[in-house]
Order: C-alpha cells, then structure tokens, then sequence
C-alpha cells in the first residue's frame, strides 16, 4: 500500500464514532470583490452540504453579490498579499500600476481564467447551489436604499430585511462569521 | 459495486463535497456512492463530511492522483 493510503486509512480508523449535533451558521457577507466573494461562499454551501442551516446577510459592497447579472472585479491596489502564480514564481503588481485603466480588468480577467482553469466553482454556481441548499439570503434594506438598488434588480429567492433581521438570525445562531 | 458513481475528478473544494451531498440524496438508505475526486483536499473533506452528517466513510483508496470514496447513505 502506498504511504498515502496508508495515511489516509490511519486517520479514518481515527474517526470517532457519535454524530455530533448538528450547529446553525449565520454570515454577514460586507464585502463583494471576486476574491472576498469566495470565503462566505464557499463556507456558506459546505456548511449547508454538511447539514448546517445556514443564513447570509448581504450588507453593503456585499450586496451587489446578489444582483442578477455579477461582473466581480479584484484590484491589487493595497492588497499587498495578493501574489499570483506567474512565471513560476509568485508575483505583486505595484501599486501605481493599478491606476494604469485595464490593468485592473486585466487582473480580474486572468484571476477568473485561474479559477475555471482549477476547477473552482464560479461565484455564480455556488450562489445557484447556496439557493438550492436552502441557504437563507438577506439582502440588507438600508443598503439598498442608500446604493440605489431595488429588489427587481437581485436574484430571485432572496428575502430582505434591516438589522434587526440579522441579529434574529445572529441570536439563532451558533456560528457566526464577519467576512 | 457501488449503487451511485460520481466523478468530482479536476473539481477543486468545495465541490466534490457538494456534488457528493447532492449525489448522496438519490442513494437509497443503506445504499453507496462512489466518489471519484483529484482534489488532495478531499481526502480529509470526505471523513469531517462523514463524521458530521452521520454518513459512514466505508472505503477510500488513491490510484496515482485519483483519490476514490465509498460512502454509505447511512445519515436520517
């Protein structure tokens, strides 16, 4: 057998046996760039995958993630850790090359190839399979109004709501997450 | 023979997991799923995926880069 099976048998022999009780998620999405769209994402469908009701709240630069068509853009302005594969090193772009027009298109552009050429899913599959999943999506109604967004404008299967909905949600809640 | 085979082969986290829980829910009680996956993540995915839903991880092996799951439908 190889080391790796070997390992892979010696940590499921490790496995406990009881179910643990199943906990309850709530996330406050507030940002919407492609890079910070993927952690409540990502968290939000595993978790319901895993048996976790689950409920995200969509406020500010967050809620555009729930508009019908997404265009999600990523800058490497003052995003000092962002250091991409290239020409087998990780590279930066300085930031005063940023304010060049099209270098950010460019940068989200080559991020998006990356992720389809990794076989990540795209932020549009994973919310389709957060709606499936049941995850409860709010979008945040003071947002809304001080952006100039109007519901028609989202997704179909959201709810919306204000603070206090959140903090319902918050209190319900055994994990919840600020992204 | 496994009742249900999904290939997750070049999907990266967290599909294999979610394709699996999909998959999973037209396996019959009692019945397996085989998953086929290339992600080397998955491997410890699968067995926090098990241990959590209830779902018995009963075989695993890795074939080169192609890592293989049986799970059984055990979970309510």
């Amino acid at each position: 057998m190889s080391s790796e099976a070997e390992m892979v048998k010696e940590s499921i022999s490790e496995a406990p046996v009881a179910v643990p009780k199943t906990k309850s998620m709530s996330i406050i999405v507030t940002k919407g760039s492609l890079d910070w769209a993927y952690p409540p994402f990502i968290l939000a469908t595993t978790a319901a995958a895993m048996g976790l009701p689950v409920s995200m709240f969509f406020t500010f630069y967050g809620l555009p993630l729930l508009l019908k068509k997404l265009d999600l853009q990523v800058t490497a302005a003052g995003n000092p850790a962002m250091k991409m594969p290239m020409f087998g090193a990780h590279m930066g772009l300085p930031n005063i090359l940023t304010a060049i027009p099209g270098v950010d298109a460019a940068c989200s552009t080559m991020m998006k190839n990356l992720i389809k050429k990794k076989g990540v899913a795209s932020i549009e599959d994973l919310r389709e399979l957060a709606i499936e999943a049941d995850v409860r999506m709010i979008g945040c109604q003071m947002t809304m109004d001080l952006f100039e967004y109007d519901k028609s404008d989202m997704i179909d299967g959201i709810e919306v709501g204000g603070a206090a909905t959140y903090i319902e949600c918050a209190c319900q809640s055994d994990i919840n997450l600020f992204i | 023979m496994a009742d249900k085979t999904l290939d997750a082969k070049g999907l990266n986290c967290p599909l294999p997991i979610l394709k699996a829980r999909k998959a999973l829910k037209e396996v019959p009680a009692g019945g397996t799923l085989e998953i086929l996956a290339t992600d080397p993540g998955s491997v410890a995915d699968f067995q926090a995926f098990c241990r959590q839903t209830g779902n018995e991880l009963v075989e695993h092996s890795v074939d080169g880069s192609v890592y293989r799951f049986i799970v059984k439908h055990t979970a309510a």
